[in-house]
């Protein structure tokens, strides 16, 4: 496609112009987002709507770090880590299923990992919330962790079954013709293939639990096992004045869903394209 | 070769016969633990969540529960909140939808072409994914900020608005906030759905429009659209589900105020159940929202169905 050569510089510059545009839409509110935190409280309201603050510092970095936030951040990563990794094992082991065997009730069972998908979540909140409390574990992060990889695991599913796809099935029947079984095959021959995506669902997995909200609210209220996004809400609303160490706060929540995401983008593409080649 | 596998398979004698039972089982351990996980956390609480809709459960009024059969339903027809709800939704889905496709498809046909750093480029305009949807929504909430937020100064700057004021506090305009930050947020998703699409696309049949001198228009409208409409299908309507389903940045832009303005029917399911712990009423709200989805759905499967008859 790319061996059109004769081009007028008139959609040179369009396209230019797209790229461009594209780029400031994408990053402005995350350039915002890390402004203020660099921000001097003193220079907020004065300079609110400069572009660039006359001044920087890392005093709002410096507080948060002193803060419950230690605290949050460290929730947030076990929760994270830990719905990735069960959802990612699961999902695998189901994605591989769906990949390579043909057995009764599989497009039932498909159907209803789509229909997981449809309706609303927020319609499990109440249950949720009296299951929870009737086994004592509210405010306990394995709630969250079982709550975030049931969530993820249709998705991750799916995405698995396409990576295992793009595996040819001749590889592991040689391994199992040479005496291996069908578990051995799969350890030995086809897990090493499906890194890339096994990282892709880890990844996305770990993006998505990084930033849920609601459930956490409902789940968690007590201060020393909140998550993230719950303690940052509650910080907003007791100490709505102070922007900075806020924006300062989220700018830490950026970084790992942030490097997670660039590293996985394009493994993403990878296996929604083998996908779409396929079906 | 699914085929080969098939035919190992006579089932006579009975060696044969435990090597058939672990070939019907073997499936069943792979996907096990994802069905049971699923039936547990999600199934089971969802017909929970069916029966909670027909019973008064308000946690904060512990000696009124039990089955009240359509009550809550009956309160929600008279509710007047639930019916602003229910155009808040559309209005709220259809925006934001309308253009995270139509700059999602833009940005999906731009990263199909070849340019230097676009590698770089695609990791950068799909960041916004990445973000966490409390923390866009917060940044958001900032940007509209009368006294120090750009968004309405610009606005002002324009001439669009009189003077740099509270947008999120306008009943009539509130609504384009969460909109807007919705936008930002799924462009990416529906660039890299589309991109996946554009990329199975075979080159050659480029290549041979090429050769018959058809036009880039003519290429885009007999060989790209043809080719995605089935794709646009589906990924339209899992995501107006999914966003209609979507409370997170309403709730915490504008709490769905003012007066109710900006309050989405899943935003209303969530403040039911979290602030006021009225269990029952945020069920048939919920029910309700998965009829009207469910009704959503169905209309577009006929549609298509038709479409691909004719």
């Amino acid at each position: 496609m790319s061996m059109i050569v004769r081009r007028s510089p008139l959609r040179t510059a369009g396209k230019y112009a797209a790229i461009g545009f594209y780029l400031i839409f994408a990053l402005f509110p995350i350039y915002w987002l890390i402004k203020i935190a660099l921000t001097p409280d003193a220079l907020i309201y004065t300079e609110g709507t400069r572009m660039l603050p006359s001044a920087l510092t890392f005093d709002n970095f410096a507080a948060v770090l002193q803060s419950d936030f230690l605290g949050y951040f460290t929730n947030s990563l076990i929760v994270s880590l830990g719905a990735a990794a069960g959802t990612t094992l699961i999902a695998a082991a189901a994605g591989y299923c769906f990949s390579r065997f043909r057995f009764a009730g599989k497009r039932a069972i498909i159907a209803l990992l789509l229909v997981t998908q449809m309706f609303p979540l927020l319609m499990i909140i109440a249950p949720i919330y009296k299951i929870v409390a009737g086994l004592g574990l509210l405010n306990s992060l394995v709630s969250l962790i079982v709550v975030y990889t049931a969530f993820n695991i249709p998705f991750a599913t799916f995405l698995m079954q396409s990576f295992f796809d793009g595996i040819p099935e001749d590889l592991e029947e040689a391994a199992m013709m040479d005496g291996c079984t069908r578990f051995q095959a799969l350890r030995k021959v086809v897990f090493p293939l499906t890194l890339p995506g096994l990282g892709a669902t880890l990844g996305f997995v770990f993006t998505a639990a990084w930033s849920e909200l609601l459930f956490a609210l409902m789940l968690i209220s007590r201060n020393d096992s909140m998550t993230f996004p719950v303690g940052l809400l509650t910080f907003v609303s007791k100490f709505s004045v102070d922007w900075g160490q806020m924006m300062a706060a989220g700018t830490l929540a950026l970084i790992p869903s942030c490097l997670f995401f660039i590293f996985i983008q394009r493994y993403l593409v990878q296996g929604l394209t083998s996908g779409a080649v396929k079906g | 070769m699914r085929s080969a596998r098939k035919n190992v398979v006579p089932g006579a004698d009975r060696a044969r016969r435990s090597f058939y039972l672990r070939y019907l089982l073997e499936p069943y351990l792979y996907v096990g633990p994802a069905l049971v996980l699923i039936g547990a956390v999600i199934l089971f609480p969802l017909i929970l969540g069916i029966s909670y809709s027909f019973q008064s459960i308000a946690l904060l009024k512990p000696f009124e529960t039990g089955w009240v059969g359509f009550e809550n339903y009956a309160a929600l027809w008279q509710d007047d909140k639930f019916w602003t709800a229910i155009g808040n939704t559309a209005l709220w889905t259809c925006g934001s939808l309308f253009f995270q496709f139509f700059l999602g498809l833009g940005l999906a046909l731009l990263l199909n072409t070849s340019f230097r750093g676009k590698r770089l480029f695609q990791a950068l305009v799909f960041l916004p994914w990445a973000v966490p949807t409390f923390l866009t929504a917060l940044t958001f909430a900032w940007l509209f900020n009368p006294v120090i937020g750009p968004f309405p100064h610009w606005l002002a700057g324009l001439g669009l608005i009189d003077e740099p004021y509270n947008i999120l506090g306008d009943p009539d305009l509130a609504m384009w906030g969460p909109i807007l930050a919705n936008i930002w947020f799924g462009v990416p998703f529906f660039a890299i759905t589309l991109l996946a699409a554009l990329q199975s696309i075979p080159s050659e049949l480029y290549e041979a429009a090429e050769i018959d001198g058809a036009s880039d228009w003519q290429r885009f409208s007999k060989i790209t659209l043809p080719f995605l409409a089935p794709m646009i299908v589906i990924t339209v309507m899992l995501r107006t589900i999914w966003i209609a389903n979507f409370a997170d940045m309403i709730y915490v832009m504008t709490g769905g105020g003012p007066a109710g303005s900006t309050e989405i029917l899943s935003s209303y399911v969530f403040t039911t159940a979290f602030r006021k712990l009225d269990f029952g009423y945020a069920s048939a709200i919920a029910v309700a929202l998965l009829l009207i989805l469910l009704a959503y759905a169905l209309i577009l499967l006929v549609v298509r169905q038709k479409l691909v008859r004719t």
